[in-house]
């Protein structure tokens, strides 16, 4: 985000215009956020102080409830082998998301092949085909080749999910490195793998972390082709927290601390890649 | 110039022809190599089952009767499709459960960038705060809409409500389509405002002070500046919203299972049940199918309309 300035339309207002706006500008985002600030209220309550018509705003806050999600109560399971297998299923479809964008990124941007918009769009033709259209022969091949509810399988089809974003933003960061730091590096004969190396990675090293959290966050919050291709031995987070579409005795304090774990993470990572999500979730296309 | 669209490219290649000895040209197959990798791969994982999906539509394939036979190649799960009433509603569900959160998440997600492109205390602080609702996992927001905000008794919602004399409102199961439009919207506004704020800060002040200079109302700067400014990143925001918000899936299967009856079962949630709690594979591939069809005429309308987005060099510094 730019410097902070007061534009003229704000040093025109009137001390009041300005303090009202301000004002509505807090209440409006406060609004929003009020769901993710309630979740994490809740989840320091003790049941009886969560599961109330009347809401407690003061309360003693207790950890009780995470530790009670973390060990699995009421018949709940617990959330430790899940969030293992949701850690390891998005850490490695992103590295494998890495490993095949950037060439690809590279081949689409500085040295590009003939057709490379062709490509370009052939990549993100296959994020606007829905995922409906593909779930069913994914769920019977995946039978077939007895991968069901494997960790494998979704570690590859999150990759497959991510790797056009990957590759339409790698190919931004790209075309941003001057043509004739690339060009002195061919006159001092690097080849591909030490131009890579050497030249590009240092430089779009930011933008390779930015993708790569990017590629976290879809693959963390997916829930459609988990919730169809795996029951337990696979189950990422999300599966864990439907268990409580059909909840028994008091619950919402349980329920929130469980959920707040699990936003978390994704929270950190978008939390801190704030100024290249945009141009993450655009692919490239807005900087 | 009949070249003008073309020119951010044809800047491109002119660069490339002026590469050092060494350089293999354009058309080498080594530059190809570092992109057959990615390329095999999408194939393999998204081509494939989609002529996977095409191939089972026309077999009477229901994974409850295994051993039936199939009658490749058969109409019969298209036929099945066009006399559905179900499907019909799910059509126009999908479209208004779309339609609604796009176009209200662009509104206000233009409304707060402009508030948020003033000058007010903590502004970094409210951006942090205002994108959260799109980090948060759809899985969890809509658990936690659906039993701490909503719940007839328990949600703080009807009890906000309830000086209004509005506290016993059964939202879930009486106002489903409102509830999952503005949950989708809740979702979707903070990346609408994070678009409209990269397009508000693209904008040059020097035509802004020179039009107020020229005694030019704040409304009519609006509309005569900002927004012919705005347009490209709105035009982006319709086609990424859609291109997500259509396939909603989490928010409806854990709020509202696409209920009371069918009031809230979208496309994807239809296919969902066909394909996994009817276990009919031909007639959920056949609708699947549509759906893949319809969506291509639609994206490639809305491409061509924001292709330039794309084929520029991004839309920094327009």
């Amino acid at each position: 985000m730019k410097a902070q300035k007061r534009t003229l339309a704000d040093r025109q207002a009137t001390p009041l215009t300005r303090l009202l706006l301000g004002l509505l500008t807090w209440i409006v985002v406060l609004i929003f956020f009020f769901p993710v600030l309630w979740m994490a209220l809740t989840g320091l309550k003790t049941e009886p102080d969560a599961d109330t018509p009347t809401p407690h705003f003061i309360f003693k806050p207790t950890f009780a409830q995470y530790a009670s999600v973390w060990k699995g109560a009421g018949g709940l399971n617990s959330l430790p082998s899940y969030l293992e297998h949701s850690i390891l299923i998005t850490v490695l479809s992103t590295l494998i998301v890495l490993l095949l964008a950037l060439p690809a990124a590279y081949a689409l941007s500085i040295r590009p092949v003939t057709k490379w918009r062709d490509v370009l769009f052939f990549f993100i033709s296959t994020k606007m085909l829905p995922v409906v259209g593909a779930i069913i022969p994914l769920y019977v091949i995946a039978r077939d080749l007895h991968v069901l509810d494997h960790q494998r399988l979704l570690v590859v089809l999150y990759a497959a999910m991510n790797l056009p974003i990957a590759v339409w933003m790698l190919r931004s960061f790209l075309l941003e490195i001057p043509r004739s730091v690339i060009e002195a590096a061919w006159v001092d004969g690097a080849g591909l793998v030490r131009q890579m190396r050497s030249v590009i990675l240092p430089i779009i090293s930011p933008g390779l972390a930015a993708t790569a959290l990017i590629c976290f966050i879809f693959a963390w919050n997916e829930f459609f082709l988990a919730v169809n291709l795996t029951t337990v031995n696979g189950a990422t987070v999300p599966i864990y927290l439907v268990g409580f579409v059909q909840p028994e005795g008091p619950f919402l304090a349980h329920l929130s601390a469980a959920a707040t774990i699990a936003c978390l993470p994704v929270l950190i990572a978008g939390w801190a890649a704030q100024d290249k999500l945009v141009r993450g979730l655009s692919m490239g296309a807005v900087k | 110039m009949a070249n003008v669209i073309e020119s951010a490219p044809a800047v491109r290649r002119g660069r490339a022809r002026t590469r050092r000895a060494g350089a293999p040209g354009a058309g080498s197959w080594i530059r190809r190599v570092p992109l057959v990798p990615a390329l095999v791969f999408m194939f393999l994982v998204t081509q494939i089952p989609f002529i996977l999906t095409l191939y089972y539509s026309f077999q009477r394939y229901n994974l409850n009767f295994p051993t039936a036979p199939r009658d490749f190649p058969t109409a019969w799960n298209y036929e099945q499709i066009f006399g559905d009433h179900i499907f019909r509603t799910a059509v126009l569900n999908t479209v208004l459960l779309t339609v609604v959160p796009v176009v209200a998440s662009i509104v206000l997600g233009v409304g707060i960038a402009l508030l948020l492109n003033r000058y007010v205390f903590g502004r970094g602080f409210l951006r942090t705060l205002i994108i959260s609702p799109f980090l948060v996992m759809p899985t969890a927001a809509a658990l936690v809409w659906k039993f701490t905000i909503l719940d007839t008794t328990f949600g703080i919602l009807n009890w906000f409500l309830r000086p209004f004399g509005l506290g016993s409102e059964n939202w879930i199961g009486q106002h489903s389509q409102i509830t999952i439009m503005t949950f989708l919207t809740w979702q979707w506004t903070p990346f609408m405002v994070l678009l409209a704020l990269a397009g508000l800060q693209s904008q040059g002040e020097d035509l802004l002070e020179a039009a107020r200079v020229d005694g030019a109302s704040t409304f009519s700067i609006f509309r005569r500046i900002t927004l012919p400014q705005l347009r490209p990143y709105i035009e982006l925001g319709v086609l990424l919203g859609s291109i997500y918000i259509v396939q909603a899936f989490d928010s409806i299967y854990i709020i509202t299972q696409g209920g009371p009856s069918t009031d809230t079962t979208n496309l994807p949630y239809y296919i969902y049940q066909t394909a996994f709690q009817a276990y009919d594979i031909g007639r959920a591939s056949a609708m699947a199918v549509i759906v893949v069809i319809a969506t291509i005429l639609i994206a490639t309308l809305a491409l061509r309309a924001v292709s330039s987005l794309f084929s520029s060099e991004g839309m920094a510094g327009r």
